[in-house]
């Protein structure tokens, strides 16, 4: 099998509040269990606000093994991150240090914390560059590592862009790990524009009244349809991403960006593919205006039958994280058979009818489709299949 | 000439000391700071657009650098088939400074909306796509130091992987009051271009 832009996933890791690993956090998803916590007067903060926080103590006492002495040299964010790539990476067999592996590490606001305090850290930690060097160097990697900063859609759009690396074969591995942090700075800013909810998120619910934030780091490990044959777990088959041109802090009414960077995520697939479609894992932040407007994009892509479900009720959002996170769960319900049930959505109401799932269902489907959108009008669509035979149906013959 | 050779039809260098198009010096700043340099480039220019001062000062000079670059495109109801790319340094961190400011004491505690959407380092790639009406893909990296060779790869990218024709890229940065900008209009077509899409070219425009 051989074809240019077809790239594996060969392995995932995912740290967040539910868990270090994948498996942990699996366990938990599966449970219907989240972390998602009320806070009266957490970072100093005046109001209270709804978030899933990684405890800094146990994050320590998993980095201490792998960091060990050096831990101090490291920010919450850094830690999250090595520690979610260590796992992938071995997960993977590369070495970490070749000169043809690249880091990619997908980000919002990194370090911001450090402008509160800098607690003796250098100025340039703020960086977000600096950031991924940390990472990147941790793991001994020669290579200037690619920052990818387009908000909400960050990780989807490292993903993107790991796969052009590799069929432009400038790198054999890609490292694409995706980690944000929660702070005064983010959580003060969300509030400020009336986004967050105080309560339990409710994706795509009617009474839905705003997001939840959450702290995570994910990573998978990406290498081309050769190196990656018979090793890799499943596939990114295609990508889109589309500017609305609309507003910076507003999603467009009619969802033209985010149904074009479907139709370009699909523009390289079989009629067979979209027939395989077992979910939609939306981005479904439990916001008016993005569950509205997700609900747009799914009927006018004519899937308001496929079901659709969101993670932001077990994570809440990741920011930088949400799409390389989101991207490894729904693989794994894939794998399992299983799509999640959007959890914190009772009476779901849109303003077009979509299918959410609201119950733990099961599906022998190949296929699944990530949406998602953010500030700056980006937004983007991934098409990912599990490992299996069929996969060679879903990709046209003159691309293989 | 590789089939895959790509052409630069426009460029502009923003920086506090001038702004030059194509070669030519348009403006030279004599002794105004960052914004008050930037507001005159924009009444230099002539610009309509009430948007711009709400801006924050990155945006404001991805803007300003943008329109003198995108003169020589013929007008457009929506662009498609366009991408936009930067690159940059500090990303929104100028623009996280002065939210950070409006946070920091708790008896002095005023956290405003209208600084904090500023805080994305791609903000300035949605800006510039709603301000040319472009609709194909908005990508915002971020590394220590310009890096051409970075650029090009990703541009080429862009073209080998999407049905985008034109790119307007380049990179866009604004850290305390310095302004470094190097926008470019980038396609596949020689014609009316001012140079080939290389390393040395956009090293030399970005170094005078």
């Amino acid at each position: 099998m051989k074809s240019k832009t077809l790239t594996g996933i060969l392995s995932n890791n995912i740290v967040s509040p539910l868990g270090f690993t994948t498996e942990e956090n699996w366990q938990a998803l599966s449970a219907g269990r989240s972390e998602l916590r009320c806070y009266e007067h957490g970072f100093d903060l005046p109001e209270p606000f709804c978030a899933s926080l990684l405890d800094c103590d146990s994050l320590d006492e998993k980095c201490n093994k792998l960091i060990s002495k050096d831990i101090e040299k490291y920010t919450k964010v850094e830690k999250m991150a090595i520690l979610s790539a260590a796992d992938a990476i071995v997960r993977a067999g590369i070495d970490p240090a070749s000169p043809e592996v690249v880091f990619v590490l997908s980000t919002t606001k990194g370090n911001v914390e450090l402008l509160q305090d800098s607690r003796g850290f250098a100025p340039e930690r703020a960086y977000l560059w600096s950031s991924a060097q940390q990472v990147a160097r941790f793991f001994g990697n020669p290579n200037e590592p690619v920052v990818v900063s387009n908000a909400c859609i960050s990780g989807c759009a490292a993903l993107v862009v790991a796969q052009r690396m590799l069929a432009a074969r400038r790198c054999r591995y890609a490292v694409v790990v995706g980690a944000d942090v929660l702070s005064k700075f983010v959580i003060s800013g969300f509030q400020s524009f009336k986004a967050l909810s105080p309560v339990l998120c409710r994706p795509f619910d009617g009474e839905r009244i705003g997001l939840n934030l959450g702290e995570a780091a994910a990573t998978v490990v990406c290498a081309r349809c050769e190196d990656a044959e018979g090793k890799a777990g499943s596939w990114l088959l295609g990508g889109g991403l589309c500017n609305d041109a609309n507003h910076i802090s507003a999603p467009s009414r009619t969802a033209e960006g985010l149904v074009r960077a479907f139709r370009q995520a699909a523009s390289d697939l079989t009629e067979e593919a979209m027939q395989e479609v077992a979910f939609i894992n939306a981005h479904g932040t439990a916001t008016r205006y993005n569950d509205d407007m997700e609900s747009v994009a799914i009927n006018r892509l004519g899937l308001s039958q496929v079901p659709v479900n969101s993670l932001k009720g077990y994570f809440g959002h990741t920011l930088g994280a949400a799409g390389v996170l989101e991207v490894i769960v729904s693989s794994v319900e894939l794998d399992e058979g299983k799509v999640l049930p959007t959890r914190g959505c009772i009476t779901p109401g849109t303003v077009e009818q979509i299918n959410v799932c609201q119950e733990i269902t099961t599906t022998n489907k190949n296929l699944f489709v990530k949406l998602i959108s953010g500030f700056g009008g980006s937004n983007a669509a991934l098409i990912l299949a599990k490992n299996g035979d069929c996969m060679l149906s879903f990709i046209p013959a003159e691309n293989l | 000439m590789k089939d895959n050779q790509l052409y630069i039809n426009s460029y502009v260098r923003l920086t506090n000391e001038f702004l030059i198009v194509d070669g030519k010096t348009v403006a030279e700043n004599d002794g105004m700071d960052a914004k008050e340099w930037l507001s005159f480039i924009y009444k230099e220019l002539i610009l309509n657009y009430p948007k711009f001062f709400k801006m924050d000062a990155l945006c404001k000079s991805g803007f300003l650098a943008s329109e003198a670059v995108m003169r020589k495109e013929p007008s457009a109801e929506i662009r498609e088939d366009w991408a936009v790319v930067c690159l940059g340094r500090a990303g929104s961190l100028d623009d996280d400074r002065n939210y950070q400011e409006t946070i920091q004491l708790k008896e002095n505690y005023y956290p405003s909306p209208s600084v904090f959407v500023y805080t994305l380092a791609n903000i300035v790639t949605g800006e510039l796509a709603i301000r040319h009406r472009i609709q194909g893909e908005s990508s915002c990296y971020i590394c220590e130091r310009f890096d051409a060779k970075l650029l090009i790869q990703i541009v080429q990218d862009v073209f080998a992987n999407t049905s985008a024709r034109h790119v307007l890229c380049g990179w866009a940065d604004y850290d305390a009051a310095c302004i470094d900008v190097l926008l470019t209009t980038v396609s596949s077509s020689e014609k009316e271009s001012v140079a080939c899409l290389d390393i040395s070219t956009l090293s030399d425009f970005y170094g005078r």
